[in-house]
């Protein structure tokens, strides 16, 4: 089973939800990705959602473009994220590691040598924002011979073909993106969320996060209330950059504490 | 003329292992409600014609073919003839899309366009169809480009344009195209994305050369009449590369006209300051397309240089990296000293004061021109009148207004 399958496997036992934080590695600079991700997982993270940084994030709002150009401007790439994957696991070796990110890194890196190393430093997922399922078949195969689980968005707006194909293509969970827009726009309709989800998790067989507009610790509950899990991302980047870069593990891991104890007073319940 | 078998793009815009759409989740049902659409007007009629009485009254077409007799003489070599685009209404091809893509717009009840633009040149075509139709236009472009186009700028806002400069990444025309894709996601219900060049995801590329092809439908009839014959060769500037497109399209079938697309060479290939996509780039994934990019060896985009703001973009149009690739086009540079050449020549010779982006192309037409008999014919697309250069080009000469 892999680490994420396992992670939802324990988490549904529990009967709680879980929690997804994003942070882009290499922000606020590379060497509190570590100490950043660490303090995820004491906050109470599940999962860890990895942004590798990428020059234009277009699907993504200006508070994750911010990230991606801090990171940028020490150099990172997708082979130094990696590399810190691999320093992660040496302390962590159960928390999966979702790199989340664009094409063109990857595709310069080259998709087999990628997927390769990708394997090796301890990746579990991988979310390609600008490869819908039509244009990388053969890419998610050989994530998956790999162990590694193709993570997909589905959209509001998507239609039933898209279920089908993410079914069939993806795994470990999907990432329903809860409202139009890019990262870090503000509301979210969580009736329609809450109507969505259960028709999309008995149609794609997989958990079903939900992000985009998730900015407390009373948003993140009402989510956990309809979906199996919770991810946060411009917010926490927010909380990065407002205030001191050293002290920014510490701040994000006490904004996750609260987020965690707000879903975990939902006990599990699930609406609809 | 040979039997027109090229029928690309496939149906999910591929051009080869070009173009596509690469686009997050969010896109894909307006892109393909747009794919739907388009589909069904160019196969409407009553589309057709009016687009094609818009082109003839309110752009002025056909745009005519000038024989630039005297530069030709004073190079010495092959015939050079101007298609003359610059004198279309608004001073640049970029109106036939801006007409298109704006009945398509009206055609999909959504009343507000949104653009992006380098130059300024497909902002203020824009601008202008979205006055022409009544409706709501916001033009994003990058601070540099608002620096060094001010006076587009002010042609956008006097036609009732909002102008959003773009402060992120490099601050140009990649960064404008980033941002109308973000806004064009949040507001898709109301919005129509115009798209100024032949890049994106599908099925912008098709869309916008369907639009511009006009440019080189005319020239096929224009020059049997002019000349006798077709050219010998078909030259064009290519930044993003809508009017390459548009003069190379119909003219694909017709094997015997060499096809050259012109990037900017910028400082120069091996300086690093160029925007030379199809010369100096690898093939990789940006703005919703698979196509030749400028990238560092870790896949980021790299920031490009030329002295004209519309070919500063590290990607091209998938269908030119299929041209390039399958051989049918060829690309070769021009630096910004020669476009520079090429700029005040056609201005002293022929009194025609040509866009900085098209110089690339007079400038290759002349290097290439010399060699030739005189017999030979070279068709050049004019595609914009320079007077939104002056500034870039009166600064280089140290002159100040």
């Amino acid at each position: 089973m892999s680490r994420i399958a396992a992670k939802f496997a324990a988490l549904q036992g529990q009967r709680r939800k879980a929690l997804i934080p994003f942070i882009t590695a290499g922000d606020p600079e590379p060497g509190l990705t570590l100490p950043l991700m660490h303090a995820l997982v004491a906050g109470g993270a599940d999962i860890i959602e990895l942004g590798v940084p990428f020059s234009d994030p277009m699907a993504d709002g200006p508070t994750i473009q911010r990230a991606s150009e801090r990171a940028l401007s020490f150099g990172v790439s997708l082979h130094l994220v990696l590399g810190m994957v691999h320093e992660f696991r040496k302390r962590d070796a159960t928390t999966p590691v979702v790199l989340m990110g664009y094409a063109n890194p990857i595709e310069a890196y080259g998709h087999e040598a990628f997927v390769r190393d990708a394997q090796a430093a301890g990746v579990d997922g991988v979310l390609t924002v600008d490869y819908p399922p039509e244009e990388c078949a053969g890419f998610a195969d050989s994530l998956q011979q790999h162990g590694i689980d193709p993570i997909f968005l589905l959209a509001p707006t998507s239609g039933e073909k898209r279920f089908t194909d993410v079914a069939e293509l993806g795994s470990g969970y999907l990432y329903y993106v809860s409202l139009k827009g890019v990262t870090g726009s503000a509301a979210i309709d969580l009736d329609e969320v809450a109507r969505r989800i259960p028709l999309i998790r008995e149609k794609v067989g997989m958990p079903v996060g939900v992000g985009f507009g998730i900015r407390d610790a009373a948003s993140a509950a009402r989510i956990a209330r309809v979906a199996d899990a919770v991810v946060i991302g411009s917010r926490i980047i927010e909380i990065i950059e407002q205030g001191p870069p050293q002290e920014a593990p510490a701040r994000v891991a006490a904004f996750l504490r609260e987020v965690r104890a707000a879903m975990d007073a939902t006990n599990g319940e699930t609406q609809g | 003329m040979t039997q027109n078998d090229y029928s690309l793009p496939d149906e999910r815009g591929h051009f080869g292992r070009y173009g596509g759409i690469f686009v997050a989740e969010t896109l894909l049902p307006a892109l393909a409600g747009l794919a739907a659409a388009y589909e069904e007007a160019r196969n409407d009629p009553a589309f057709r014609a009016e687009f094609e009485q818009e082109l003839a009254h309110y752009v002025g077409r056909p745009s005519p073919i000038y024989h630039a007799r005297r530069w030709s003489q004073v190079l010495g070599g092959a015939q050079i003839y101007l298609k003359r685009e610059d004198l279309n209404h608004t001073g640049a091809h970029k109106i036939n899309n801006g007409i298109g893509q704006a009945l398509l717009a009206r055609r999909m009840g959504k009343r507000r366009v949104i653009a992006e633009t380098g130059a300024g040149m497909h902002g203020v075509a824009t601008a202008t169809v979205a006055a022409r139709y009544g409706m709501e236009c916001v033009v994003y472009m990058g601070s540099e480009d608002v620096k060094r186009q001010s006076a587009n700028v002010y042609r956008m806002k006097v036609l009732g344009a909002t102008v959003v400069p773009v402060e992120s990444g490099s601050k140009t025309l990649k960064d404008a195209l980033n941002e109308a894709m973000r806004d064009w996601v949040t507001n898709v219900e109301n919005t129509f994305y115009i798209i100024g060049t032949v890049a994106g995801p599908h099925p912008y590329p098709m869309m916008v050369r369907d639009f511009q092809s006009v440019i080189g439908k005319e020239c096929i009839a224009q020059m049997s009449a002019l000349a006798g014959r077709q050219p010998d060769q078909v030259i064009a500037c290519v930044g993003g590369g809508s009017n390459a497109m548009g003069i190379f399209y119909d003219y694909i079938p017709h094997e015997n006209v060499r096809l050259v697309g012109v990037e900017a060479a910028g400082l120069g290939i091996e300086t690093g300051k160029h925007a030379a996509s199809l010369t100096a780039g690898r093939p990789g994934v940006l703005h919703g397309n698979r196509t030749y990019l400028l990238q560092d060896e870790n896949g980021q985009i790299i920031e490009t240089h030329s002295i004209s703001a519309g070919l500063d973009y590290p990607g091209v149009g998938p269908e030119h990296a299929w041209l390039k690739d399958s051989g049918r086009a060829e690309y070769v540079t021009v630096t910004d000293e020669e476009a520079l050449a090429a700029f005040h020549d056609l201005c002293r010779f022929e009194g025609i004061i040509p866009a900085l982006e098209s110089s690339h192309a007079l400038a290759y037409a002349a290097r290439t021109a010399r060699g030739l008999p005189k017999d030979r014919i070279l068709l050049v697309n004019l595609s914009g009148r320079g007077d939104k250069d002056l500034h870039t080009v009166a600064e280089r000469a140290g002159i100040r207004f």
